[in-house]
């Protein structure tokens, strides 16, 4: 199916970002407009998500060029999930900045460069061309670069140049990356990438550029062994940008990291053995990096490393069922890493530290807070009826069955640690007294205005609530994972819809 | 000091009658590279900076201060507008039933200009967005030293 439809997101987006230039200086007129910009863009990627579920792949030839030659955005599941995960937080994200950023923040742009990310992060999932993805994925990054520095403190440039250098890096890589597979083939389309690079005699070749793509994607989504720019950063910028960098902009990494190796390359043993050390050096790094960490930031960073081996994982097993896993697995994790980067901002906002050893006494003070607050947090753990359970189930089983043992532990050892720091942050932050009176500790949440408040709690509770859906529906998120799977294991569903479906 | 300052005017002179006349050439020759870009080299990136630099030239002869008065408005509302106007552009196809960003063109050729279509405005979108975002830089950098 041919449709305009498939930009809707991404123009969404980029009206908003237009119209709050309008009103530069007026503080209120942005907040407003941004979360009228946000909610239409999220019933826009609704609606591209019911329309791809339900007449299967959109595409659009951009100025009517056709397929090879012109620029080809293509709306998949999978990118119809990633868009919809994406409309999703950034409006429960946008929500709660209108209370958590500062004004001085958004007096200096800050809803206009937040929503230019979001329209590159949509670019980025819809776009069907390698070289486009590049462009978004640039689009993506001097915007978050801008995000980072927004407000100038010393510790914020200093995460800043570790963030800078480490993703110029990984995008001279991918350019390069994609400069050689320009030359090899004369195509930047990917589903001619896929047909042209089937024929190619020189393997060895392919091979090479394919690792270049996983090293410079595998920056991108903080892999082991260069993941380090990614816990050094994440901490320094306000809550509301880290919920966004948290639960977005690694996992674009690793959704071009589908893109690349299930449509364009096939992996052969050798990479998909690298995928699977890769993704055990990955989850223990991770693990090992989150133990001796007191502040809750930190512990956040530091699960990112470590669950997205757990995706790096399952592109490793390279089944169906393992990248059913995946997909759902990527889906609970979008949702709670940003809800928990929000409730260390609203934390923060309550007793002014995120050390966990200063903290304390949440539970007596705000009951029902800490109840949501452990709903989030037990999601992440997969205790089981919650989101984390049933993808984290589906990987050890698949991993078990494809005989990877030491992966197998590792997943285990890696899900282990995860609840031993959440049990620990539960007990420090929620159950233990605090040390100080509490007269001693500035709330600077209570002096708050109602709206004020309701901004804060209202998005925190509703992806709690998303949360507890995928949990408890699990049966719907696995038939839109199966259906994800079914077309990543098929790539010709991907290639027909953009090679055949000419006008 | 008062000498210095005096002595730094009639340093100026020359500069200052040339810009007089090379402001408006500048500007002119900018529209030109814009509207020569569809099939020759040009189009609205060069020209909006060619424009850029004469307003440039006009703020080392003069101030920034008196460089902005030119101007109505800030520069800064340059790019919301280029912006509109390029999307805008992009758009107006879809409202016929075309791709994104489909080349439309009015079928008869003004004189001048030549042909006038979508992309000449999305150039044209480009151009105002450079002026604004070169301006903004250059002169927000001026104010802090």
């Amino acid at each position: 199916m041919i449709s305009n439809f498939i930009l809707a997101p991404i123009f969404a987006h980029m009206f908003t970002a237009v119209l709050l230039m309008f009103f530069w200086k007026r503080v209120q007129a942005q907040k407003i407009i941004s979360i009228i910009g946000n909610s239409i863009a999220f019933i826009m990627c609704w609606r591209l998500f019911s329309a791809t579920w339900k007449y299967g792949n959109i595409t659009l030839q951009l100025g009517g060029w056709e397929a090879p030659f012109g620029i080809t955005f293509v709306s998949d599941t999978l990118s119809a999930v990633m868009v919809l995960l994406t409309a999703i937080v950034s409006l429960s994200v946008g929500i709660y900045s209108t209370s958590a950023i500062n004004i001085s923040r958004i007096k200096y742009g800050y809803f206009f460069i937040y929503h230019f990310l979001i329209m590159g992060l949509m670019g980025a999932f819809l776009t069907g061309d390698i070289f486009n993805l590049y462009v978004w994925f640039e689009v993506v990054i001097i915007s978050s670069f801008v995000l980072l520095t927004l407000g100038g403190k010393k510790r914020q440039m200093e995460g800043a140049v570790k963030y800078v250098t480490m993703n110029m890096l990984a995008s001279v890589i991918f350019l390069t990356a994609i400069g050689i597979l320009y030359g090899i083939t004369g195509s930047l389309n990917i589903a001619d990438l896929a047909n042209q690079v089937a024929i190619i005699e020189n393997r060895g070749l392919v091979t090479v550029t394919s690792l270049l793509f996983f090293v410079g994607f595998g920056i991108k989504s903080a892999v082991f062994p260069l993941y380090f720019w990614l816990p050094s950063s994440y901490h320094t910028p306000p809550s509301a940008i880290g919920a966004i960098f948290g639960g977005l902009l690694t996992k674009m990494g690793v959704y071009s990291l589908f893109r690349v190796f299930t449509i364009i390359f096939k992996p052969d043993d050798f990479i998909l053995q690298v995928f699977i050390v890769i993704a055990i050096l990955t989850m223990i790094s991770g693990a090992f990096g989150v133990i001796n960490k007191r502040n809750i930031r930190r512990i956040l960073s530091y699960f990112i490393v470590c669950h997205i081996g757990y995706l790096i994982a399952g592109i490793g097993l390279y089944t169906e069922l393992a990248f059913v896993g995946v997909i759902f697995y990527l889906i609970h994790d979008v949702i709670v890493k940003s809800n928990l980067f929000m409730m260390s901002g609203l934390i923060q906002k309550i007793r002014e530290t995120q050390d966990i050893t200063r903290l304390g006494g949440l539970y007596k003070d705000y009951p029902k807070l800490s109840l949501i607050f452990a709903v989030i947090l037990f999601s992440l753990v997969g205790i089981p009826p919650l989101s984390g359970f049933w993808p984290k189930i589906m990987l050890f089983q698949e991993a078990f069955v494809q005989k990877q043992y030491v992966l197998l532990g590792t997943l285990i050892f890696a899900s282990f640690i995860t609840l031993f720091i959440v049990a620990r942050i539960w007990s420090e932050v929620f159950w233990k007294d605090l040390l100080k009176p509490n007269s001693e500790e500035i709330d600077h949440f209570a002096p708050f205005s109602k709206s004020g408040k309701i901004a804060l709690i209202l998005p925190i509770t509703a992806l709690a609530g998303v949360s507890l859906y995928i949990g408890l529906n699990a049966p719907v998120i696995i038939e839109v994972s199966e259906r994800v799977a079914h077309e990543m294991k098929n790539p010709s569903i991907y290639i027909d819809a953009v090679m055949k479906n000419l006008k | 000091m008062k000498r210095y300052r005096s002595k730094k005017e009639q340093d100026q002179t020359i500069l200052r009658t040339a810009t007089n006349y090379l402001l408006p050439v500048l500007l002119l020759f900018s529209v030109f590279v814009l509207l020569r870009g569809h099939y020759l080299s040009g189009g609205g990136f060069v020209g909006g900076l060619i424009a850029s630099i004469a307003f440039v030239l006009h703020s080392f002869a003069y101030s920034t201060k008196q460089t902005l008065s030119l101007f109505q408005f800030s520069p800064m509302a340059l790019i919301p507008a280029g912006l509109a106007l390029s999307i805008l552009s992009g758009l107006l196809p879809v409202l016929l039933g075309l791709p994104f960003m489909t080349g439309v063109w009015f079928a008869d050729s003004v004189a001048v200009i030549g042909s006038v279509g979508t992309a000449l405005f999305f150039d044209i979108g480009v151009y105002l967005v450079v002026i604004g975002v070169v301006l903004t830089i250059l002169f927000t950098i001026a104010e802090n030293v």
